[in-house]
């Protein structure tokens, strides 16, 4: 066997869409079983059953879902509750939730029903990236089917007058962020806004609003049919669960997979992964979550596992467990510029550390790269990466000093190697030029 | 950040087509009452799907369709980058992903390929068939390295089979997206590891459940009224 998980713990059984995405082969698989039974619950005894699982939200803050749902008003008002699905999935490294929407869309569907019934909303959106288009027809083509089943929608089987529509956006990494999804599904500029108020307060349109990551939702049905404490036994205390894990880079057979939380880095690369290319002693470094997550080296890898507090504990996080893999022939300095690029491209320009910091993190980082910044930009540049870091309205400003600081921390020297090498035999240092003038 | 404008040479007007106006009263009609906005994206998009491009005239009827100030979509026409504010290529838009995962797989021969056949990014290309861009993560990074042509994914490609995937969208033919190798979705190489347990997929799962686990006894009056 391969991995900790067994088949038949599997949650997402067209992960590779082997089989039939639609109604029919989906409730083959065992979604919508069971649905009506779980409506007939207390929205509070959903909301315990999901903080008893020890689920966290699978979009990389990894805060405790069922806890989030308690947030929610606990009678309707006059303003209506909203479920809102983040599928702005955008971080590079992450590539998991769309294996959820174009293989088992009714997992999703089947989801947002019953997280809409535990916070009282009678509407849930699903915010899907722009670029997903096959995604989003298929997640459309998914939701009409179960509309024409009667599973959803006014009037539905399950009791519960309940609408799902798909909206999308149109490239824009901030949208990732619960804020800038709310003010972009509003029809604005993705730009942050400032919390409080909390989305369960005040979320799009002014109401009470929950933003869910993909992942957490399509969960949440398989949790209940199966029991709170079969997702609890898997993973470590605090870390439970299973989830979907997916790597890139320098590594043999990149995938996506279902595993149990807590797996060792290590076997999950080996077992699922093929292993590092040129073995697992040609590893250099590892980015366990998407790129804003700080990357640990080779003997760290070895030891870590594939949860919350083990990733946070060598400060670096498990973000969305999707790991970003670089063996010694990669040129780290010049992955992570590339990083500092893409923060820059994506920064919103709403506060000035992110706007200001994202560019100009970059350009030394391009330096750095080539060689040719100073010895003393090193500090000033992580300097500056832990002043962008957390003043920022959202987290794009510490998402954008992160994998700077991962690189420094763990590889300062080869960047300190390249500065030297680069002025090796070029007669351009200053006090040279000065000395030949006088 | 990133700069973007209007491009100087636009259109006199713009009109929707009727499937366009379909779909855009199918966008609005999703949203609660008054709250049209909402539509703003999906309808740019609609008309970049019409025209190719979102031209000023275009972004100017959008606004009157939504009851929008017209700085408003222009906002947003140019913050969103899937937008092309400028023409494109008659045949293909080619957005190559070149952000980390992608470039540690080769996305920077992809890059330096299209520079060599199709020019410089973000223009036409000489004969007008073609538009490059580099683009930040498109999501697919278990498929890298990989480009988005014209709204699909092409995955797991080489420099040799992406210059023949551009040899057919520049003959007129659109290949079948996916990845390229003939790989199954985000399956590893060779076939999947795991999800072959066939008792998954022989119905088992589909029997009725009686009772969920951990359930209270049911008692009438628990579930809320129906809204």
């Amino acid at each position: 066997m391969v991995g900790i998980l067994e088949d038949k713990d599997r949650i997402f059984t067209n992960l590779y869409g082997v089989h039939d995405w639609g109604l029919e082969g989906a409730k083959a698989r065992g979604c919508w079983n069971g649905t009506r039974e779980m409506l007939k619950q207390t929205p509070e005894w959903i909301c315990d059953q999901i903080k008893e699982s020890g689920l966290r939200g699978r979009g990389g803050g990894g805060f405790p879902t069922g806890l989030k749902w308690t947030f929610m008003p606990k009678a309707e008002s006059e303003r209506p509750h909203f479920l809102v699905v983040n599928a702005d999935e955008s971080e590079p490294g992450a590539c998991k939730d769309r294996e959820i929407i174009r293989n088992d869309p009714h997992l999703l569907i089947e989801g947002c029903l019953v997280a809409s019934y535990a916070i009282r909303a009678h509407t849930a959106y699903i915010y899907i990236r722009g670029e997903y288009v096959h995604e989003r027809e298929r997640l459309e083509a998914a939701i009409k089917q179960a509309y024409e089943a009667k599973l959803i929608g006014k009037g539905n089987v399950h009791g519960w007058d309940f609408d799902l529509h798909v909206t999308h956006g149109g490239g824009a990494y901030i949208c990732g962020d619960e804020t800038a999804l709310m003010e972009s599904l509003e029809g604005k500029k993705g730009q942050p806004r400032l919390k409080p108020p909390f989305p369960a307060g005040a979320g799009i349109y002014g109401a009470p609003t929950t933003i869910n990551n993909v992942e957490s939702i399509s969960v949440v049905g398989t949790i209940l049919r199966r029991g709170a404490d079969w997702f609890a036994g898997f993973g470590r205390p605090k870390n439970s669960g299973i989830k979907l894990m997916a790597a890139s880079g320098h590594i043999n057979k990149p995938c996506v997979v279902e595993e149990a939380m807590s797996i060792p880095m290590r076997q999950l690369i080996e077992d699922h992964f093929g292993g590092v290319r040129g073995g697992w002693g040609n590893l250099k470094a590892v980015i366990p979550g998407g790129i804003s997550m700080r990357m640990i080296p080779a003997e760290e890898a070895e030891v870590a596992l594939m949860d919350f507090d083990d990733l946070a504990g060598r400060r670096s996080g498990l973000g969305t467990a999707t790991m970003i893999v670089m063996d010694k022939d990669a040129d780290l300095v010049r992955a992570i510029a590339r990083a500092s690029y893409f923060y820059k491209h994506e920064s919103c320009g709403q506060c000035t550390p992110c706007r200001e910091g994202t560019g100009w993190m970059w350009r030394v980082m391009e330096r750095m790269a080539t060689g040719e910044a100073e010895m003393k930009e090193i500090d000033l540049l992580l300097d500056v990466a832990s002043q962008v870091e957390g003043h920022t309205i959202c987290g794009l400003g510490d998402a954008a000093a992160w994998p700077i600081q991962g690189l420094f921390r763990h590889f300062r020297h080869e960047v300190e190697e390249r500065i030297t090498n680069y002025r090796i035999g070029k007669p351009h240092v200053q006090g040279a030029t000065l000395a030949a003038a006088e | 950040m990133s700069v973007r404008r209007l491009s100087p040479n636009q259109p006199a007007s713009f009109t929707f087509s009727k499937e366009s106006l379909e779909q855009a009263q199918w966008w609005i009609s999703k949203y609660p009452a008054g709250k049209q906005q909402s539509a703003v994206i999906p309808i740019l998009w609609l008309v970049q799907k019409q025209e190719g491009w979102v031209s000023e005239p275009a972004i100017r009827a959008v606004a009157e369709m939504l009851g929008m100030a017209q700085i408003r979509v222009l906002e947003v026409a140019t913050f969103y980058t899937m937008f092309m504010l400028e023409q494109v290529g008659t045949h293909a838009l080619v957005q190559v992903c070149g952000t980390t995962p992608c470039a540690l797989r080769g996305a920077n021969e992809l890059l330096a390929h299209c520079k060599k056949r199709l020019g410089p990014k973000d223009h036409r290309s000489a004969d007008g068939k073609f538009y490059w861009q580099e683009v930040e993560c498109l999501g697919a990074c278990s498929n890298a390295p990989m480009a988005m042509i014209n709204d699909y994914y092409y995955e797991d490609l080489t420099v040799e089979s992406f210059d023949k995937l551009l040899d057919e969208f520049a003959a007129g033919r659109t290949p079948a997206p996916g990845s390229v190798t003939g790989r199954q979705g985000s399956a590893p190489e060779g076939g999947p590891l795991v999800l072959i347990d066939p008792s998954l997929y022989d119905g088992s799962r589909a029997k009725p459940i009686k009772s969920l686990p951990n359930a209270p006894k049911p008692t009438k009056g628990a579930k809320e009224p129906a809204a």
